[in-house]
């Protein structure tokens, strides 16, 4: 009894803490990273670091509200490509402040409609989304290529150095942004929208029937996602000066990847956006920690994957280890098993 | 929002599979009326057809694992297909050398290689209980990391020239045997999913694992034989596209992943599992291998091309993927 208890006690606990293990990770990742790096958190080294990381991070929050809201997104990275294409043709590199401002709202908008768009053919006509956005990123990627056919383009060497070399008070640009995401997570959080939103994405049918707007709520965390998106793409514009059409093409798979090393469940309804940004920097770290460590060029993307495999498995391999053992002194009456989540 | 939903059919008569039969017969007639089609002339005609269809074999076979994972439900989905083939590919490359004799010990390597992958794919879903999209992404991204590590950028080898014969020639009536083999393998997969205990099993979990685990079904071995012998079925869609191709390089499978996924999806399999077949996943192979070819000889720019395959896509799955709605 006093097991069940205590399985139960550590359910609730994990259940209570889904950051706890990414948080974890991350210290982890950063001790690892100062030892090989140590001015890791130099002025100079945490803006270069940061500054890389943003873009990512951005779109892996809009990735964790679709993914909470029990749908996922696949076109994220190609509404990134269609963003850094707008941005390279249409700014060039002496744009006026006037138009700076205009393009940067514009390409905005554009996220949130493609984003809409997702939203649209997943919540009303009821598609499925992997399925759906999936189609969607081939519309989008090809969109961008048509902006803009073959690599070039520039910005204005502006603000590209403003987001590459601010550091207000002696902390880099980014970590001003990432504290203003997990405030307006926090806030979000607290509305009736938030509560909806963990209600759609843990058990969608119950949520319907206790009068939560289904539908719009999934249609919405759609068009955050497109929002979030288009922030990710104004960023790695920025970072990088120029555009490519298929700039985003890497990013979708590994926002996925954050967001569940950040311990969201892709299931839906577990989880925050706070971890999946704290996923999306430990991911980060892992790249920098393999190119610090000096390893060997043909083996970096291995040992990536498998630094990133091991730290999907671990939560599962505790919980296990847990099961086995307790299992040895106490079984299930009917089925001999533990339940299944 | 009713009105607008209500353009669309909530159900239709025939089964998906068929709908998708008809629609690449539809598909490829229209494709005649093309400033370069086939016309009138029936032989250009039937061997385009022949052609498209021996093009969508690799995507048949290497979608057939897809299916299966997806049928068993519990979000199933497997991303490291792409990385399978390639592997596997490379491996038969690399025993066969040329040899005939050694055509068998490459073909079994490739299915041993993709079936160990799948087999780990299947411990990470069943016992570690990470979700089946980051545990195969996961997968795909060590295994293209085994890929360099070993290749180092290049490898040597060659494909023998009985495996070109088997595979990319015409057996008879100007049959290719990759047509006849995937034949063989649909009616084997039918039989498989829909004939044995395992096919049972299978759409059993798929629908509702805690009433199969209650109903006497062994869930976690299903789950790790699923994911296992579509690995399996992976390295044997790598030995076949090797066939065709005759060379190897680093990106050969990934251009098969996610077509994978679509045919599954466009052939009327639930992504969500328990309900499916691999009747339908073929007929979605050969509707998206006909939808691409067409794009390629239409000569399109490549962003068009792009922008017409997301489009059609999402018409194909408007038609019939859709989910339940709430109000029923």
């Amino acid at each position: 009894m006093n097991n069940v208890l205590n399985r139960m006690r550590w359910q609730y606990f994990t259940l209570r803490n889904p950051y706890l293990f990414s948080l974890l990770l991350l210290v982890l990742a950063m001790l690892v990273n100062l030892f090989f790096q140590p001015d890791l958190l130099s002025r100079g080294s945490l803006n270069s670091n940061m500054r890389v990381f943003l873009p990512l991070v951005l779109v892996t929050a809009g990735q964790a509200v679709v993914i909470l809201g029990g749908g996922i997104d696949i076109s994220v990275g190609s509404i990134v490509s269609i963003v850094n294409a707008i941005l390279a043709t249409q700014l060039g590199s002496n744009a006026s402040p006037e138009k700076i401002a205009l393009m940067l709202g514009a390409v905005l908008l554009v996220g949130m409609a493609a984003g809409a768009i997702n939203g649209f053919f997943i919540s009303y006509l009821r598609l499925q989304p992997i399925i759906t956005t999936y189609a969607t990123s081939f519309l989008y990627a090809g969109v961008a290529l048509f902006i803009l056919p073959s690599p070039g383009g520039a910005v204005p060497n502006g603000i590209s150095s403003f987001y590459r070399e601010t550091t207000p008070l002696g902390l880099p640009l980014t970590l001003y942004v990432i504290p203003l995401i997990l405030i307006a997570w926090y806030l979000l959080r607290q509305t009736r929208y938030g509560g909806y939103l963990y209600a759609v994405g843990g058990k969608a049918d119950a949520a319907y029937e206790t009068a939560v707007p289904v539908n719009a709520v999934q249609f919405s965390t759609y068009v955050i996602s497109g929002l979030m998106a288009a922030f990710g793409g104004i960023a790695i514009t920025l970072l990088t000066g120029s555009g490519s059409a298929t700039i985003g093409a890497d990013i979708t798979l590994t926002s996925i990847t954050a967001v569940v090393i950040g311990g969201t469940a892709l299931r839906g309804g577990v989880g925050g956006v706070a971890g999946a940004v704290l996923g999306a920097i430990t991911l980060g770290l892992f790249k920098n920690i393999i190119s610090f460590a000096n390893v060997n060029l043909w083996w970096q993307t291995f040992v990536n994957a498998a630094i990133i495999v091991v730290a999907l498995a671990a939560p599962g391999a505790i919980n296990l280890l847990r099961r086995t053992i307790g299992s040895r002194t106490r079984q299930h009456p009917t089925t001999g098993q533990e339940r299944q989540a | 929002m009713k009105r607008l939903t209500a353009f669309l059919p909530k159900k239709i008569a025939i089964s998906p599979p068929v709908a998708a039969v008809i629609l690449a017969v539809v598909l490829f007639l229209l494709s005649g009326l093309l400033p370069n089609g086939y016309g009138s002339n029936v032989s250009i005609a039937i061997a385009q057809a022949t052609n498209i269809t021996r093009l969508s074999v690799f995507l048949g076979v290497i979608a057939a694992g897809q299916t299966l994972v997806i049928i068993s439900g519990g979000e199933g989905i497997d991303l490291s297909v792409g990385a399978v083939v390639t592997l596997s590919a490379i491996i038969a490359y690399v025993i066969i050398n040329g040899q005939d004799g050694m055509l068998l010990p490459g073909l079994l390597a490739a299915l041993a290689v993709g079936a160990a992958i799948g087999l780990l794919n299947g411990i990470g879903v069943a016992y570690l209980r990470i979700a089946p999209l980051v545990m195969t992404l996961g997968m795909s991204g060590v295994v293209t990391g085994l890929i360099l590590v070993a290749q180092h950028g290049n490898v040597s080898g060659a494909v023998s020239p009985l495996m070109t014969r088997v595979i990319a020639r015409p057996w008879f009536f100007g049959i290719p045997g990759a047509i006849i083999i995937w034949i063989l393998f649909g009616l084997l997969m039918w039989l498989l999913i829909e004939r044995t205990t395992f096919g049972k099993n299978l759409f059993a979990i798929g629908s509702n694992r805690t009433t199969a685990r209650l109903s006497g079904v062994h869930v976690t071995g299903m789950v790790v034989a699923t994911y296992a012998l579509a690995g399996l079925l992976s390295g044997l869609g790598g030995f076949l596209v090797l066939g065709n191709t005759g060379v190897v390089f680093i990106a050969m499978g990934n251009s098969f992943l996610f077509p994978s996924i679509a045919a599954v999806a466009v052939g009327g399999t639930l992504l969500s599992g328990g309900k499916g077949s691999y009747f339908g996943t073929m007929a979605g192979a050969l509707v998206l291998t006909l939808i691409t070819s067409l794009l390629t000889t239409m000569q399109m720019p490549d962003s068009v091309r792009q922008m017409v395959l997301g489009g059609t896509l999402l018409v194909l799955i408007s038609i019939y993927g859709r989910q339940r709605g709430f109000r029923q």
